[in-house]
């Protein structure tokens, strides 16, 4: 295959960016969207120019580090990570547009590497369950329906690549909190800090400067782990009650 | 220099009991006079961390990627074992602990395995408190399934994503702490030095990989918690960011690097597509509970998965269920992949021809598409993904692929390696797997040694030292920053023809056919020769474009890429010093007449410690004895 690559490129986070086009010879289908980079950065520094900085890391698809913005969606055509896309779902001759995730939230540190740090703060604010190592029940003390416990996995399966901010026109980071939140507000164990979680999570959510839902569903069409909208709805649903009746926060 | 394994006395199960009682502690208000770095935030170094964290330490810790949540533990698949017996099935501590000393072909301690086998059961407990979400049955109670060879069902698991839930539990209790503050976590920061002061490991010198930054961090203890060592081989199945630098850093330090030669080459993982390979992909080994194993009897080059269904039952070779009629497609891991290898070899393979099929159309037919796509759905949308292949409608085509190391660097007891307050856990150790690990004890063991050995035993270590913090300006900090910076120039200086990547690949290719599956002392002697002339060709010869104050993965690359080829030449002294076959040590002059591994107990009932000497320089072995006051040594059979 021949492929045109339309890609971004930004010296770092304050200098201007813009696209740069490469045309790529010799793209097997066999090859990942991954590796179609690699083979291209692999030949710029033969020619002693600087590859695309991308993020990634496993490979496999559940490590959630790697991102891009392909042809307008995050992750491109299909409902996964961009690790696990591969040049078959191209067509011979195509131009490619490949840009960073756009989001106020995420700076670009270079090409096409974000800063998504707002998601570990976010998740700092509130999404664990306070517990030390040690001095816990026994595991089958804590029954839990297993209708209950796949639901709870449902929501727990979230990467944190960031897929659903990218595609939200409101940046909005709702997909990615509900999931944890529902996860314990589901769980027996989430129970005891229900209420302070989702209102922690929420209020750091606000602060990094994520927009609010906007019922549009992109999130939910582009999600690789496939995390459901109900999420959000369970969400506004645990931080309502939260307000309503706690005094937290 | 004589190895203090320092395992108590005493009988087995009283051990680490009667060790715990002994270790000195730290009282809780001089907690927080202590400071400890944790490099690496896995299963291992996240558990630690928060650990340490709660008990009042202070914590700083490191990890090279965006977040701590995407450390590579992430992508274990299959399960945890812990010795629960949930299921009445005749589990016990001491099972768990014999399979585990046998499944690794007895080259690992009794003492250290026996702990694991006695924390699994608190792992378990701890992870169900934080809220991960285990497979569960309708009763409520969690579910379990035998995998890896095991006659029990051991293994916990949360579908085909346990890792994943597991870090992230970890993550989750790490994150509490760095909001309390007691946690000061730094992303995107690599280890590339260890700073040494009177003898003792006070700090690390670090790199930030956005600015480019070096700094130096002290403390009063360091814990390598950096995973393995698998990248060496180029193709495996690690993250391509997994890397042995700062294990290498420590050993070229002073710590000894305990049996590097012990690799895991994984059974089932997707074959290799084409030279644009950047790594192999695992599918979860609990597929060989339902697929079976097989290839052609008589070659069929090129034979494509679509077209097995076409070949009578009677023309199959279902080799793994024919020559270990007990155990069937269950055998360990080793010798699953040593099966595939030579049935390929035979001309046998399938696909390309160093592939064989893993077929699930028995268990389809006897459970239901149904059944078998809730047990295993994400991982056949996986292969389809990857391959374009239906898996549902023929079979997976696999291959073996590199996918842990066993061995890593040497430590005590205590977890504590030969430099004082220089710690190693999880599988940048070499303590617990012996010459193999089986299936679903990598969990295991990460979260054992970061949530309950290492809170024991660094308070023994802690509380013999003065509160004293000492400053990074000391001649130590300065010495160790100017040789990484220093080093840092020399890779952007040599301005060569070849990109890090074609080297590491070169590099790769060696350790695979030489170091690979199975062994020889010529293949050895001329992959010694191979990887020398390679490192002084990479220093001569490496292109590394970009500069040092920024965001360069050329740069990171390279330096990890610098000292794979010092390790690969420690790992091929290894393999051939140890002229016996022991779990995934094959040494092909060392077999039993039917073609199976034989171990020498008489002349490597041993642990390899390797000492380093200098750039260039024969590295010195140092040999623990391995004593055995509980099992039986017996050749393993699965026959």
């Amino acid at each position: 295959m021949k492929i045109t690559l339309k890609v971004w490129r930004q010296k770092d986070k304050n200098s201007k960016g813009a696209f740069k086009t490469y045309p790529i010879d010799d793209v097997s289908q066999d090859m990942s969207f991954l590796e179609m980079i690699d083979v291209l950065n692999e030949s710029l520094v033969k020619k002693g120019e600087e590859p695309i900085a991308f993020d990634h890391d496993c490979r496999e698809g559940i490590c959630g580090m790697c991102s891009l913005y392909i042809n307008g969606r995050p992750h491109g055509p299909l409902q996964t990570t961009t690790c696990q896309l591969h040049m078959r779902s191209f067509k011979d001759g195509e131009t490619i547009t490949v840009e960073p995730w756009r989001a106020k939230p995420f700076p670009i540190v270079k090409d096409l590497v974000v800063d998504r740090s707002s998601f570990d703060r976010i998740q700092q604010a509130g999404g664990y369950v306070s517990v030390n190592t040690g001095g816990v029940p026994d595991a089958n003390e804590i029954p839990i329906p297993k209708r209950i416990a796949d639901e709870a996995f449902d929501s727990a399966t979230c990467i944190g690549c960031g897929a659903c901010v990218a595609a939200c026109k409101n940046a909005s980071a709702m997909l990615f909190v509900s999931a944890k939140v529902s996860q314990f507000a589901m769980l027996p164990q989430g129970q005891v800090e229900r209420k302070t979680r989702v209102e922690k999570m929420v209020a750091q959510m606000d602060e990094e400067g994520f927009g609010a839902c906007t019922n549009t569903k992109a999130c939910e069409a582009e999600c690789p782990k496939e995390i459901k909208i109900t999420n959000i709805a369970r969400m506004n649903r645990e931080y309502f009650a939260a307000m309503m009746s706690s005094t937290n926060v | 220099m004589k190895l203090e394994s320092k395992i108590p006395e005493g009988p087995l199960g009283e051990k680490w009991t009667k060790h715990k009682f002994n270790l000195k502690l730290v009282n809780p208000a001089n907690k927080r006079k202590y400071d400890v770095i944790v490099v690496g935030t896995g299963l291992a170094g996240a558990s630690a961390a928060a650990s340490l964290a709660e008990l009042g330490y202070n914590v700083k810790a490191f990890c090279f990627q965006d977040s701590p949540r995407r450390a590579h533990s992430i992508a274990a698949q299959g399960g945890i074992n812990a010795a629960k017996n949930y299921q009445n099935d005749g589990d016990s501590v001491y099972r768990l602990f014999y399979d585990t000393i046998k499944g690794g072909d007895y080259r690992s301690r009794e003492g250290n395995v026996h702990r694991l086998a006695e924390v699994s059961v608190n792992i378990i407990d701890q992870c169900v408190a934080q809220g991960v979400p285990f497979a569960r049955e309708y009763g409520g109670l969690l579910s379990n399934r035998s995998f890896g060879g095991a006659q029990v069902s051991r293994t916990f698991y949360a579908r085909g994503q346990t890792g994943q839930q597991l870090l992230l539990g970890a993550y989750s209790a790490l994150n509490r702490q760095i909001a309390n503050g007691k946690v000061e976590m730094h992303n995107r920061t690599e280890m590339l030095d260890l700073v040494m002061v009177d003898g003792k490991a006070r700090g690390i010198i670090t790199r930030h990989l956005i600015t480019g930054k070096i700094e130096a961090h002290s403390a009063h203890a360091v814990l390598v918690c950096t995973g393995g060592y698998g990248n060496v081989f180029f193709l495996s199945t690690n993250a391509k960011g997994s890397n042995v630098t700062a294990a290498w850093r420590a050993h070229k330090k002073g710590a000894f690097f305990g049996n590097p030669c012990f690799t895991q080459i994984h059974p089932t993982c997707i074959p290799v597509s084409g030279d644009h390979q950047s790594k192999l992909t695992l599918m979860s080994e609990s597929l060989r509970n339902d697929g079976r194993v097989w290839v052609p009897k008589n070659a069929k080059p090129g034979l494509k998965a679509m077209e097995a269904a076409g070949i009578p039952e009677s023309e199959r070779d279902y080799f793994l269920e024919r020559k270990y009629p007990s155990f069937g497609n269950l055998v360990p891991r080793d010798v699953a992949s040593r099966n595939a290898k030579y049935v390929c070899d035979e001309g046998r393979g399938v696909g390309s021809g160093l592939a064989v099929f893993l077929d699930f159309a028995d268990a389809i037919k006897r459970d239901g598409e149904k059944t078998i796509e809730a047990k295993y759905g994400n991982l056949f949308d996986m292969y389809k993904q990857i391959t374009g292949d239906n898996p549902y409608k023929g079979p997976m085509m696999i291959y073996p692929a590199v996918h842990y190391t066993m061995g890593g660097l040497w430590v005590d007891y205590n977890l504590m390696t030969n430099v004082p307050g220089l710690y190693a856990l999880g599988e940048a150790n070499f303590s617990d797997h012996g010459a193999n690990r089986l299936g679903a004890s990598a969990l295991m063991q990460g979260l054992a040694d970061g949530y309950f050995v290492i809170p024991y035993t660094i308070g023994d270590y802690l509380a013999g030292m003065s509160y004293e913090k000492i400053s990074t300006d000391r001649p130590e900090f300065k010495e160790a920053m100017e040789n990484v910076n220093g080093r840092v120039g020399k890779l952007l200086g040599i301005k060569g023809k070849k990109t890090v990547d074609q080297l590491h690949r070169e590099l790769g290719l060696t350790m695979w056919d030489y170091c690979g599956m199975s062994r020889t002392e010529e293949g050895l002697k001329t992959a010694k020769k191979k990887i020398q002339e390679l490192r002084a060709e990479f220093w001569e010869n490496v292109n590394v474009v970009g500069g040092s104050g920024e965001l360069n993965q050329e740069l990171e690359k390279a330096g990890r890429v610098a000292d794979f080829m010092e390790l690969g030449e420690l790992m091929v002294d290894d393999a051939l010093n140890r002229s016996e076959s022991c779990g995934g040590h094959f040494r092909e002059e060392s077999q039993t007449p039917e073609g199976e591994a034989k171990r020498k107990d008489d002349e490597f009932s041993y642990v390899s410690a390797w000492e380093y000497k200098g750039d260039n320089q024969q590295e010195v072995l140092h040999k623990e004895e391995l004593i055995f006051e509980n099992v039986k040594l017996t050749q393993r059979s699965y026959k």
